[in-house]
């Protein structure tokens, strides 16, 4: 079977003013269907920078990657927007909500810019709501939800295009721990019972445990990948679906 | 049509988030769009005003005044020397096909008393024909006619400000004036035309048949004397036509030779009058302009505050284009955005000048006249103003980059 994402030989540079910055030195993985993935590495390692391209929010200065054998190189940048909105589910770290917009609404918003599901968006939207253990909560605002709250909103946002992956960048970098691990649990369930396809970046080992796999940035390339054969369960606040 | 109905809500909503701001923002238009109405008002209706004085004088008229004369090598002016007769009037009358009506006249101020009141008026020895040509209506008593002409009988017509002067609330129909200290009976009241564009005021004036005038009020160097013809042409487009046609026929009549000059002078007053009109165009396109501009400052306050907008909102643009939003999504909503504040701006804008307008008016008496087409235009350039200056930020907004926009703080 053919894998989710293949990547060969990914290098990023940028300029910063003058200096050259070598974000991605040759990045070479391909992750299967199903798989539950963390990304680990220091800041500066170059994760951030192989999460972009990966999400079709960046283009690698040379290399080749591929989404389900699509090639974004040449695609426009409207093009690119398409595939982001079909194929990809971001989770930031910051949650990014639309502000003074309700939980219904802010789960509805990749499905406003696409033509397939025009007629069920609001049905779909509560789907991925209650899907996060969030159903009854849908004309709540940002404002009015907890952060743990917050990040389901985004999962669920995340999940109602029924994405191949799911892109999480430091899921639970603004969370408390017990809020971590429940956020973990959701994608353990969604990884688990869904088979989607989650790649995760965090810098804590511990959020990393719960993954399937853990693979290590240092100075943009990968220097470690590894199979997690018994992830940690996360169980606690975990909610009938 | 659902992204824009979709984009459409999304506009209301920023818009109500910044209620203030928004209100502020769509003042410039709201100013602008009011200018613009109230002015045009104000400039159709002086248009409309001289319309009106034009069609009061009559139309397709004529006027043929009597020659200036040359003494001493100076020229007098038109009027100073009568030239004209009676019978010029009836030769034009019957040999030229394009004259509808003719209305010699003889003119003349003169001091009328009716019991302890006087005053002193134009006094017009004419033919009946003269209501036609100046399409004046009697209001009450009868016109007087060819017989009165005839005759010479000592009949009058008195215009509204004499029977105003003389008359304090006695109606004046049977009773008898005294014109230069003759003895005439009113037997009809002309309808009120009001002023000429020049201010003259048209009532002040008293008809009486022109024989009546020649042998009793004014007297006649020669036989049939009159010093203007009023004439109408059958047509508008036969003015030109009925015009020299009249001074090629009183050049032949007065035997004036090839290298003379006209004892007479034909005037097209339609046409001075059209030059009125042509000033009151130029007044009304120059208030509209002014006004304008007030609406093009309103744009540039919507370009600001998008601008501002847009930059608030970088985050969220970041989110939209990272979940799949299109250049044109993005750029379809702040353009919706700015277009919904320029109508609503428009709409308040719309009421605001037919409101002020009335008060306008009502203040100044001045003539104003609403027009839709006028009314339809302000809006269309409120909602092209705000299209034109919200291009720019709603262009920037699509063309954001969505990682730096997603870290922006």
């Amino acid at each position: 079977m053919e894998p989710v994402i293949q990547v060969q030989d990914l290098v990023k540079i940028y300029m910063l003013g003058e200096v050259e910055v070598q974000a991605l030195r040759g990045v070479s993985l391909s992750i299967e269907k199903g798989e539950f993935v963390a990304i680990m590495g220091a800041s500066g390692s170059g994760k951030s920078t192989f999460m972009n391209i990966l999400g079709f929010l960046d283009r690698p200065t040379r290399g080749i990657y591929l989404l389900e054998g699509i090639d974004g190189k040449n695609l426009q940048r409207d093009e690119l927007a398409e595939i982001r909105n079909l194929k990809i589910g971001f989770v930031f770290q910051g949650f990014n909500l639309l502000k003074r917009t309700s939980a219904l609404e802010n789960v509805e918003l990749p499905l406003i810019y696409s033509k397939k599901h025009a007629a069920n968006r609001s049905e779909l939207a509560r789907k991925a709501l209650s899907q996060v253990g969030l159903g009854g909560r849908e004309h709540h605002h940002p404002s009015q939800l907890s952060g743990g709250e917050q990040q389901r909103v985004a999962i669920a946002r995340a999940l109602v295009n029924q994405p191949s992956i799911l892109l999480a960048d430091e899921p639970t970098g603004n969370l408390d721990s017990k809020t971590s691990v429940e956020i973990m649990s959701i994608f353990q369930r969604l990884n688990g019972d869904l088979g989607i396809t989650i790649v995760m970046i965090t810098h804590e080992p511990d959020i990393a445990s719960y993954a399937g796999r853990n693979i290590s940035f240092k100075d943009g390339i990968v220097v470690d990948d590894r199979r997690n054969v018994s992830p940690s369960l996360a169980l606690e606040g975990r909610q009938a679906s | 049509m659902t992204t824009f109905l979709a984009s459409l809500r999304i506009a209301l909503r920023a818009l109500m988030v910044n209620k203030m701001r928004s209100i502020l923002t769509m003042l410039g238009i709201i100013i602008g769009v009011s200018a613009v109405i109230a002015m045009i008002a104000v400039g159709s209706g002086a248009k409309a005003r001289i319309a009106e004085q034009i069609a009061s004088m009559g139309s397709n008229l004529l006027i043929v005044l009597s020659g200036s004369s040359t003494s001493g090598g100076m020229r007098w002016g038109s009027g100073t020397v009568p030239t004209l007769t009676v019978d010029d009037s009836k030769a034009i009358l019957s040999e030229v096909p394009a004259v509808k009506y003719v209305a010699p006249n003889l003119q003349g101020v003169a001091q009328v008393v009716y019991g302890n009141q006087n005053w002193s008026t134009s006094v017009n020895g004419t033919t009946p024909e003269v209501l036609d040509i100046r399409e004046w209506p009697v209001v009450s008593g009868r016109p007087f006619t060819q017989q009165d002409v005839d005759g010479a009988t000592k009949v009058c017509l008195l215009g509204k400000t004499v029977v105003d002067n003389l008359f304090g609330g006695i109606d004046p129909v049977g009773q008898i004036i005294r014109i230069k200290k003759v003895p005439f009976t009113v037997v009809g009241v002309l309808g009120s035309k009001g002023q000429t564009t020049f201010g003259q005021d048209q009532d002040d004036t008293i008809f009486v048949p022109l024989t009546t005038a020649q042998k009793r009020l004014f007297g006649m160097q020669f036989p049939g004397m009159v010093r203007v013809i009023a004439v109408q042409a059958k047509e508008p487009e036969l003015m030109k036509e009925a015009e020299d046609q009249i001074n090629a026929l009183l050049r032949q009549r007065h035997r004036i030779q090839p290298s003379q000059d006209n004892d007479f002078t034909v005037r097209n007053l339609t046409e001075v009058m059209a030059s009125a009109q042509q000033s009151a165009n130029v007044m009304s396109l120059l208030l509209g302009a002014i006004a304008s501009i007030s609406l093009i400052v309103g744009g540039i306050g919507i370009m600001n505050i998008m601008l501002v907008s847009v930059t608030e909102r970088t985050r969220e643009i970041g989110i939209r284009i990272a979940v799949g939003a299109k250049s044109k999504d993005i750029l379809l909503q702040f353009l919706i955005e700015s277009l919904v504040l320029s109508l609503i701006g428009g709409i308040l804008g719309i009421t605001i000048g037919i409101g002020g307008t009335y008060i306008l008016s009502s203040f100044t008496q001045w003539p104003t006249l609403l027009s839709i087409q006028a009314i339809f235009l302000a809006f269309f350039f409120a909602g092209s103003v705000g299209v034109f200056f919200g291009f720019y930020p709603a262009r920037k907004a699509s063309l954001l980059d969505p990682i730096e926009a997603l870290r922006y703080e």
